[in-house]
């Protein structure tokens, strides 16, 4: 019960509490990425921490996600709440499409392939320029509900915090749950996963699926948050962002994903003030981190406490 | 009542034919061994009869349908499970898991049912945890059901091994060298688990090295020289036929104990 319901409780408080330290719209709006950022690097984790397949093609989900928020009530009269399901049916769609024959390659190989698969989403989303803005972008609408206008980043803040809080919770059920701890069992041994009676193609496959409709709702989010797309937001940076996140915080972390993506999204905005050294700052702090804690931020320090208390 | 035939079975590794010709039938309810020194193509015999290795030629029947070259998980389905020679235990995982991840035929193992924990989950859990755990007792490791199985001494992950494949509920089980590097206790462990498990009425192939261990146990013994089958008997003809002699005496394992 503790070991399932921890981290989303965990996650909610410093959600519910966070806010308490904010002066301004623009720590809210900072909160809500932090948040979004998260929901697609627990749904990466689902594919890289749990089944233990790489993708560098995850912003591709995201992209797909937030063009969806945009494209369809834009061009189609699609409510955006509608939207944003039918981008997660669509992820779902490409996951469950391409990653039938992707799958089957490993390491090296799978992350070129799904590198592939992430810059053919950018290249349409660029490309397409009658449906999509072309490389500037697009404006994506204001959803409502009932007559109430959901805009602003307090809102959003709420929104997408209460989203990742949910998307925590299935992802932890998830782990726990017959079907994740195959997965497990593919990651350390696929032979004796198969040998067991786990379907080992099926499984990733299913792990693809679910991992592109976690970052295609993140995705969607982040188009009603900034009131705009574009096609970077698919690209292949914002794929290394997420593996970054996903691998700093420490893969197989729900709250490890939280911190990875707090730590990408926050440290920017702080070392601003320094200017034209701000990625080198940046780029070093990553170095850093990952040199004294290699098994990501969170893991490393539950251990060290774990340790602690037992001395 | 034949459990599994094999006939005629042929693997190759780029030219070298690491299997020519293998045909034998296993008995339901029987403990078959296959010996044969190092080399002899035993585990690339069990790697066919699992589906990890496609023969180029022959067929695998089990209980009259025909397997050959189904993959590894429809195999386990029908009812074959193995244990490994090189360790495949899921090291992450705690010693539990790994049975339970056993257990995954009999689970219900879908991802959204997984994620939404619908009525009942709770229960499956603590049924899933129960029978784990009965099966860890019956190997003698309920003590470590919770401990990383990565962790764990090299005999006890053997029989973890055994556990966990006993969970998928195997008609006929796979031992690959269930009793290398264990020491005399741990050995006769093995003996009295594979005794044990016959009278449970699972059918058992076992590849051992043991020659006490095979010699004392199994019901028919085929001896594999050179991918080709030498002779399949009873333990007591095959430890007199002069040509297994000669092929162990030959080998470095003339000191088996044969």
């Amino acid at each position: 019960m503790l070991a399932r319901l921890g981290p989303p409780a965990a996650i909610a408080a410093v959600i519910l509490l966070a806010p308490l330290l904010f002066q301004s719209g623009y720590h809210f709006r900072i909160g809500a990425l932090v948040w979004i950022n998260a929901l697609a690097v627990i749904g990466l984790n689902v594919l890289m921490g749990l089944a233990g397949q790489v993708s560098l093609g995850h912003a591709g989900f995201f992209g797909i996600g937030a063009y969806a928020a945009a494209v369809l009530p834009a061009r189609y009269g699609l409510h955006p709440l509608a939207a944003t399901a039918a981008g997660a049916v669509l992820c779902a769609a490409v996951a469950f499409t391409v990653g039938r024959p992707i799958l089957r390659l490993k390491g090296h190989y799978l992350a070129v392939a799904t590198l592939g698969l992430g810059m053919l989403v950018a290249m349409v989303l660029t490309n397409e320029v009658w449906l999509t803005g072309g490389p500037d972008g697009m404006p994506a609408p204001r959803p409502d509900l009932g007559g109430w206008r959901i805009s602003g980043p307090e809102t959003w803040y709420w929104i997408s915090g209460t989203v990742l809080v949910l998307g925590v919770l299935l992802a932890q059920n998830l782990r726990i749950s017959p079907a994740g701890l195959a997965l497990g069992a593919l990651h350390d041994s696929e032979v004796a996963a198969g040998t067991l009676g786990v379907d080992v193609a099926r499984s990733k496959l299913v792990a693809f699926v679910v991992s592109a409709v976690y970052g295609s709702v993140a995705g969607s989010m982040l188009a009603f948050l900034n009131g705009h797309v574009t096609p970077d937001r698919a690209g292949f940076l914002q794929s290394i962002e997420f593996v970054t996140m996903a691998v700093l915080g420490g893969l197989g972390s729900m709250i490890g994903s939280v911190a990875g993506a707090a730590v990408l999204v926050v440290i920017p905005q702080v070392l601003t003030f320094f200017h034209e050294y701000e990625h080198l700052m940046l780029g070093v702090l990553v170095i850093l981190i990952m040199v004294l804690l290699p098994s990501g931020v969170v893991p490393a320090l539950s251990s060290l406490l774990a340790r602690r208390r037992k001395e | 009542m034949n459990l599994l035939q094999v006939e005629d079975i042929a693997v190759s590794f780029g030219g070298v034919r690491a299997l020519d010709g293998v045909g034998f039938t296993i008995a339901e309810g029987l403990i078959f061994s296959i010996i044969g020194p190092n080399g002899a193509g035993k585990t690339t015999l069990f790697n066919v009869l699992t589906g990890l290795n496609r023969p180029s030629h022959g067929r695998v029947r089990f209980r009259g349908s025909e397997v050959t070259g189904a993959p590894p998980h429809r195999l386990a389905a029908i009812g074959i499970s193995r244990t490994f020679q090189n360790l495949q235990i899921f090291p992450r995982m705690t010693a539990l898991d790994n049975v339970r991840v056993g257990r995954h035929l009999q689970e219900r193992t879908g991802a959204l049912r997984g994620m939404l924990r619908p009525p009942g989950t709770a229960a499956a859990e603590e049924l899933s945890r129960r029978t784990a755990l009965e099966l860890l007792d019956r190997v003698g490791l309920a003590n470590v059901a919770d401990k990383p199985a990565g962790g764990l001494a090299y005999g006890i992950m053997k029989r973890l091994e055994i556990a966990r494949a006993l969970a998928s509920g195997p008609k006929l089980l796979l031992l690959d060298e269930p009793a290398a590097g264990c020491n005399p206790a741990e050995t006769a462990e093995i003996d009295r688990l594979l005794l044990a498990l016959k009278r449970d009425g699972v059918t058992l192939a076992l590849v051992e090295h043991d020659m006490k261990l095979v010699m004392g146990v199994s019901d028919r013994v085929l001896v594999l020289v050179e991918g080709k089958v030498l002779v399949e008997s009873e333990p007591q003809a095959v430890r007199l036929d002069s040509r297994v002699v000669e092929a162990y005496l030959g080998s470095a394992h003339a000191g088996g104990g044969a």
